[in-house]
């Protein structure tokens, strides 16, 4: 039933999505104390075994599993149980939440006052919440919030607290418990704390995962994780985690529940928080260690504007839906399931799969701001070394032909309808007035105003101002994302107005495996993929596809252009990495020393104008490259931690394929 | 119409409805006095299939229905119950399926001859069984008595007429020699044989395979009915394997012993079926199931005779031939004669039952009383809907104080003990031996229960929970006459998933059904009703209202298929007793493997290599 909401319709224009409430008018209008201190008695679910907080702990620390697994360490390593179990303990006591609701009271209070001087409003579909409530009752939860923000898992506890839903509790990373009182605070509205690796330490992963496991099987609370593992700096969603989301589908396969429930959030800022912050990390200046000075430091961002935050709560997902006919889960009938074992290959890619799949759900209910689509614009046009910018008509006119274009490939877009463009245009713009410049009725990127004294310094302070400006853009890559990768193919594949289909298949399949760690990209979709990109650039009259030919139409060449160029700056910054490793890393180099080295040779390119984009500059994408590379062949890991690029010829290879001039690979015919 | 019987009846198959065998009452059955009016040397095969329905459960006479008050009674003179209204039923039955009493769905009551299709004889055969002079017969009502166990969909078809492939004859051997001369001549004429026994199959193994094109005859086993002899000093007995349960139990109790093998069928089943499928009886932990009660088997196959040299208890000869026979399911041959243990006669029994505050404790005491290996001869456990259900068969109660007294304990454990009444389940126990263990083993089971939340909750209670075992066959044609179909299925699962495969299967059911547009929420309940050491059979009931559907029977199979792949998919068996028959065939290579499938199909093959018995079970 739910499984097919995971997927996308074929033509996105049909897709159906709630309308939003803002939740702050209420609070506008009556009082925050009695909000904060009223009746809260959420529907539960129906399977609970009522337990307090500490009878949890005591189920996790009773559990087969946890004993298995405390004997299998005495076993191994020699030391006494009771050694093992006070370590236990005490894993479990840094790990716990300890909810309780004066505290999220508290936060009611204090969020209220905080969202209301920060944001105009926050909007939430309410047939979600409804669906939510339902699924709640029915079978263990699993909220899974895209991640873009600090704010957002309380946000997300505001929310369930304000609709009278059950509190969840949430895992966050262990950077949160160095912050004095906020830590404890934040574990009191029900955060429970993870290392941030613990790879080896299998006593951990087990206290972890029985933790886990034991609030979701007795529906204790909605367990909430983000699937991207940590806060995007790029507003790009990242490849998801697989961990926490094996460990609350294995309660299912092992048919301890019935079913589980997955909820997808998307949280979306029209303004972020932290944008300057994340472009500054991305360039290299390291994140601010969690401190609660930093975080009253932080207080001058109340003074300013941040627009609105729409949160969508998306078709709860059943892992049993999602499961059958690809999970055999008869597998665990001969081993007792309490002894852990590495999940099988068929597991394995189910959970990659489906992680894959409820990323894209998030992406999809995104809400976009027009602001995204300026931003696109005003960078491809920075690029474009108009250095006075652009005109703000011609802008408007651009926008609006963006704003069509995007609704027809399923964009979820928030553009007031009865605004004249030109309003809505400079409204968003003035939202944004720290990113952009206007003079004289043209529009830029509000480039060149620092007090730099070397270029690279004002290189680099460019760099804040275009990666930020960047992050907006990226809001609505998963928008363009297929059309553009076939745009981008049919670029490669040759200059003749009429391309050999398998050809521009075969382009579109390599860029596409080459940028999978860069965006959501389900694995073994290439043909879906091709499909649906074929499908949105001739419905909108831009392209003819035929078994053999594809061929673009005079029409379609704006949009092909505007698609290549929302994907050069990835296209250009792999290539540049490509370069660096073929040029500068003859000697092996170890993943710290990376980027930092690639950083420096990116800036003397730059600097030497050899190089366009400055957001190439971005650590994320330089990670990612490598990353691709390694997945690839290109580039190997030796002895542990070293990398060695060698292999230069297919290094070189991927370089050039990637300029367009190699496009080939064992022929697959698409089916179209 | 050929019915001759030479034989002479040493049993009475016009014996009523018999259970409970101890001196102070045992069940809510009686035994009562003969009818006299039937002569003694009628032949069985033709008495039963008189006095049973042809398109229901048990005998004609007996049935449930609600009178013209709209109180549920149940007719007929061999159930202790009859005549008593049972007040609850008529409101339990039309909250629970969202039934009424105005939407009748009745059965055709007479069996029309001339639907059935004309018999396809291999005349043949039929000249040279004739001059065997072993009865037999192609009446139409005969053959369609054969053609079918009790599966759901099997009854819907008799209920509305409707016949599909039926045995074009029925053949009745009267001892081991008649069944040799049968499938030697079955042999060689390429006739397909199907034995039958009781006709309680819930498999599909006594359909007739479709795409059978031979002559089909089916080998009525009921004439084979004789103890042929006991041995005392070894506690056995040798007995024809058409006897039926409820016989072979009296005629051995009036020596002074018993089998104790009491499947819930017992009333009709055959030694030969059980022996065919693998039964087991309620009061296994006494006296164990089928394969711990037969010392000796004899069956006649296309090859010939298979049999042991001797009785040993028990022998280290190869894998035990037995266990190519157990569970064979009349695809190798007939069973015809077979050596059981027999026990003294139980001095004493009583019933008991517990009522706990929810499943979990419920199966966690069971797990106990399992570990310490002190069940007593019968141990259930009931889910909360079951407990309603049983609850709403409760007669009538005769005297104001009896019903003061009840309300008097539903307050004590709903109020005073803080049970849930839509939480708490009964388990129900049945202790059998001499007086004093019995007693000591009552208080054993006793506490334990009580370290689980348990409360004894009276020998009433439980006695009335074994009697749901024995109506619920004809509440199920209760049901049929309003719209409700249903039936129970089993499987057997370790401890550790027993709480799961309950939760899941029962949501799966629900699920499902809410899928495939059944309009009112179906009945899905679970019972615990056999404990062993590693684990224990789970039985679960399933029935809904069909209004509404144009197909109600594949819904029913759609949904019963389901509920067995959530079974096999939580670590249960695809059975525990019922067997495999055709209806759970095709998960028969994953259950044994591919090897293990070959292995069987080699012994099909060297057994029965031109497929005589070609019902198509199991393989």
């Amino acid at each position: 039933m739910a499984s097919k909401a995971v997927y996308s319709q074929r033509d996105p224009m049909l897709k159906k999505r709630d309308d939003f409430e803002d939740i702050l008018e209420e609070r506008r209008n009556s009082s925050d104390l009695r909000y904060a201190l009223r009746c809260y008695a959420p529907v539960v679910y129906k399977g609970l075994c009522p337990s307090k907080a500490g009878t949890l702990k005591s189920m996790v620390l009773q559990s087969d599993q946890l004993h298995y697994v405390i004997h299998q360490v005495c076993r191994e390593t020699g030391r006494a149980v009771d050694d093992v179990q006070e370590e236990v303990s005490s894993i479990l006591e840094e790990m716990a939440h300890r909810l309780q609701l004066s505290t999220v009271r508290f936060f009611a209070f204090t969020l209220s006052k905080v969202f209301k001087t920060l944001f105009r409003s926050i909007c939430v579909n309410e047939e979600g919440i409804q669906r939510l409530q339902q699924a709640i009752q029915e079978h263990p939860v699993v909220l899974l919030p895209s991640h873009r923000s600090y704010m957002d898992f309380l946000l997300m506890s505001y929310l369930l607290y304000t609709y009278d839903l059950a509190l969840p509790v949430i895992a966050a990373g262990m950077d949160f418990m160095g912050m004095k009182f906020v830590g404890e605070m934040l574990r009191m509205s029900g955060a429970f704390f993870i290392r941030r690796s613990f790879g080896g330490d299998k006593l951990y992963w087990a206290v972890f995962s029985e933790y886990v496991k034991t609030m979701l099987k007795n529906g204790f609370a909605p367990v909430e994780f983000f699937l991207e593992g940590t806060r995007s700096r790029t507003s790009k969603s990242l490849t998801p985690k697989l961990g926490l989301l094996n460990i609350v589908m294995d309660p299912f396969f092992k048919g301890e529940v019935f079913d589980v429930s997955l909820v997808p959030v998307s949280i979306s800022y029209e303004r972020i928080l932290e944008e300057s912050l994340y472009a500054r990390e991305l360039l290299g200046v390291p994140k601010p260690k969690e401190s609660t000075s930093g975080l009253i430091k932080a207080r001058k961002v109340l003074s300013e504007d941040y627009g609105s935050i729409h949160v969508y709560f998306g078709q709860p997902v059943s892992v049993r839906s999602l499961a059958e006919g690809r999970v055999n889960r008869c597998q665990f009938n001969l081993i007792p399931r309490h002894i852990p074992k590495k999940p099988s290959e068929d597991i394995h890619s189910f959970v990659n799969d489906s992680a894959y799949r409820l990323v894209r759900a998030q992406e999809e209910n995104m809400v976009l701001k027009p602001w995204v689509l300026l931003a696109s614009l005003l960078l491809q046009n920075q690029v474009s070394g108009q250095k006075r910018g652009i005109a703000l008509d011609e802008l408007t006119e651009q926008a609006v032909w963006l704003r069509d274009l995007s609704r027809q490939y399923g964009a979820f877009l928030h553009w007031p309808e009865h605004t004249p463009p030109s309003e809505v245009v400079s409204s968003s713009l003035s939202l944004h007035r720290g990113l952009v410049r206007i003079s004289e009725g043209r529009v830029q990127l509000a480039l060149g105003q620092s007090y730099a004294v070397t270029p690279e310094e004002e290189l680099l302070s460019q760099a804040v101002i275009i990666l930020s400006c960047a992050s907006y853009r990226n809001q609505a890559l998963h928008v363009f994302l297929r059309p553009a990768l076939l745009a981008s193919a049919i670029h490669t594949a040759s200059s003749n107005k009429k391309r050999r289909t398998d050809t521009v298949f075969n382009s579109f399949s390599f860029l596409r495996n080459m940028f999978s760690n860069e965006f959501i990209l389900c694995p073994g979709a290439t043909v879906q993929d091709f499909e649906e990109a074929c499908y949105l650039l001739v419905k909108t009259g831009a392209l003819q596809v035929t078994q053999q030919d594809v061929l673009v139409t005079e029409r379609g060449h704006r949009t092909l252009v505007f698609l290549t160029s929302m994907l050069d700056p990835f296209l250009q910054g792999y290539q540049v990495v490509c370069r660096f490793l073929c040029e500068e890393a003859t000697e092996a180099l170890t993943e710290k020393q990376f980027i930092p080295a690639v950083r420096k040779f990116i800036i003397k390119h730059l600097l030497a104008g050899r190089l366009r984009y400055t957001e190439v500059l971005s650590s994320d994408l330089q990670k990612n490259s490598l990353a691709a590379l390694l997945r690839l062949g290109a580039v190997r890991k030796i002895k542990g931690y070293c990398l060695g690029s060698f292999q230069n010829i297919s290094t070189l290879s991927v370089f050039f394929c990637l300029g367009g001039k190699l496009p080939t690979q064992k022929a697959v015919i698409a089916r179209l | 119409m050929l019915y001759i019987s030479t034989k002479y009846q040493i049993i009475r198959k016009d014996f009523p409805f018999y259970l409970g065998k101890t001196a102070h009452g045992g069940l809510w059955v009686q035994i009562k006095n003969l009818p006299g009016h039937l002569p003694k040397e009628s032949p069985s095969h033709v008495f039963l299939q008189e006095i049973m329905k042809w398109n229901g459960w048990g005998y004609s006479d007996s049935r449930f229905l609600f009178n013209k008050k709209g109180q549920a009674e149940f007719t007929g003179k061999r159930y202790i119950i009859i005549g008593m209204i049972i007040p609850g039923l008529k409101d339990w039955f039309e909250c629970t399926f969202g039934a009424s009493l105005q939407h009748k769905t009745p059965a055709t009551p007479l069996l029309n001859s001339s639907a059935v299709q004309p018999p396809t004889l291999n005349e043949a055969f039929v000249e040279e069984l004739k001059s065997t002079g072993i009865p037999f017969s192609q009446d139409a009502e005969d053959r369609v008595f054969r053609a079918h166990g009790h599966c759901l969909h099997e009854i819907f078809a008799l209920r509305e007429g409707k016949f599909g492939r039926v045995p074009d004859m029925v053949v009745w051997p009267n001892c081991h020699n008649d069944v040799v001369k049968i499938v030697e001549l079955a042999s060689k004429h390429n006739v397909c044989l199907i034995p039958y026994g009781g006709g309680t199959s819930v498999s599909s193994a006594l359909e007739c395979p479709p795409e059978e094109t031979r002559s089909i005859v089916s080998l009525d086993t009921s004439q084979m009915n004789r103890i042929l002899w006991v041995d005392e000093k070894n506690l056995t007995a040798h007995v024809e394997a058409g006897i039926v349960g409820q016989d072979l139990e009296r005629l051995l109790n009036e020596s002074g012993y018993c089998t104790g093998h009491e499947p819930d069928s017992m009333e009709f089943s055959s030694l030969g079926g059980w022996v065919a499928t693998r039964a087991s009886g309620m009061k296994k932990n006494i006296y164990g199931n089928i394969e711990d009660l037969v010392v000796h088997i004899k069956m006649v196959t296309p090859q010939g005779v298979i049999e042991k040299s001797c009785q040993g208890p028990r022998m280290s000869t190869g894998p035990d031939i037995h266990h190519f026979i157990m569970g064979s399911e009349g695809t190798l041959g007939v069973v015809t004669e077979v050596t059981m243990k027999i026990r003294p006669m139980p001095e004493y029994q009583k019933y008991g039952s517990v009522v706990f505050p929810n499943f979990e404790q419920g199966v966690a005491c069971l797990r106990e009383v399992a570990r310490q290996r002190c069940a007593p001869a019968s141990i259930r456990l009931m889910d909360n809907e079951q407990f309603k259900f049983g609850h709403a068969l409760k007669p009538q109660v005769s005297s104001i104080f009896t019903s003061f007294l009840d309300g008097l304990k539903k307050f004590y454990i709903t109020k005073f003990k803080g049970f849930d009444p839509n939480r708490l389940c009964v388990a129900t126990l049945l202790f059998e031996g001499d007086r004093e263990k019995v007693l000591q083993h009552e208080k054993q089971v006793y506490d334990i229960a009580a370290k689980f939340g348990g409360l004894a909750a009276g020998e009433d209670n439980g006695q009335r929970g074994y009697m749901l075992t024995f109506v619920i066959a004809y509440l199920r044609d209760l049901g049929m006459d309003y719209y409700v179909i249903g039936e129970s299925f089993e499987t057997s699962v370790p401890w550790d998933r027993v709480l799961d495969i309950c939760r899941n299967v029962k949501a799966r059911i629900v699920r499902e059904c809410k899928e495939r547009g059944v309009q009112f929420p179906p009945l899905s309940t679970c019972r615990v009703t056999q404990t062993y050491d590693a684990g224990a059979c789970v039985y679960f009931y399933f029935a809904f209202n069909y209004r509404g559907l144009s197909d109600p029977v594949h819904v029913y199979e759609q949904v019963e298929h389901a509920a067995r792949e959530e079974i096999l998919a939580n670590g249960g068996s695809l059975s525990h007793h019922h067997g495999v028959g055709k209806l759970r065939k095709e998960w028969m290579r994953e259950t044994v493997s591919n090897v293990g499938m070959g292995m069987l199909k080699s012994v099909k093959d060297y057994v029965d290599p031109n497929n005589i018995f070609g019902n198509r079970n199991l393989l």
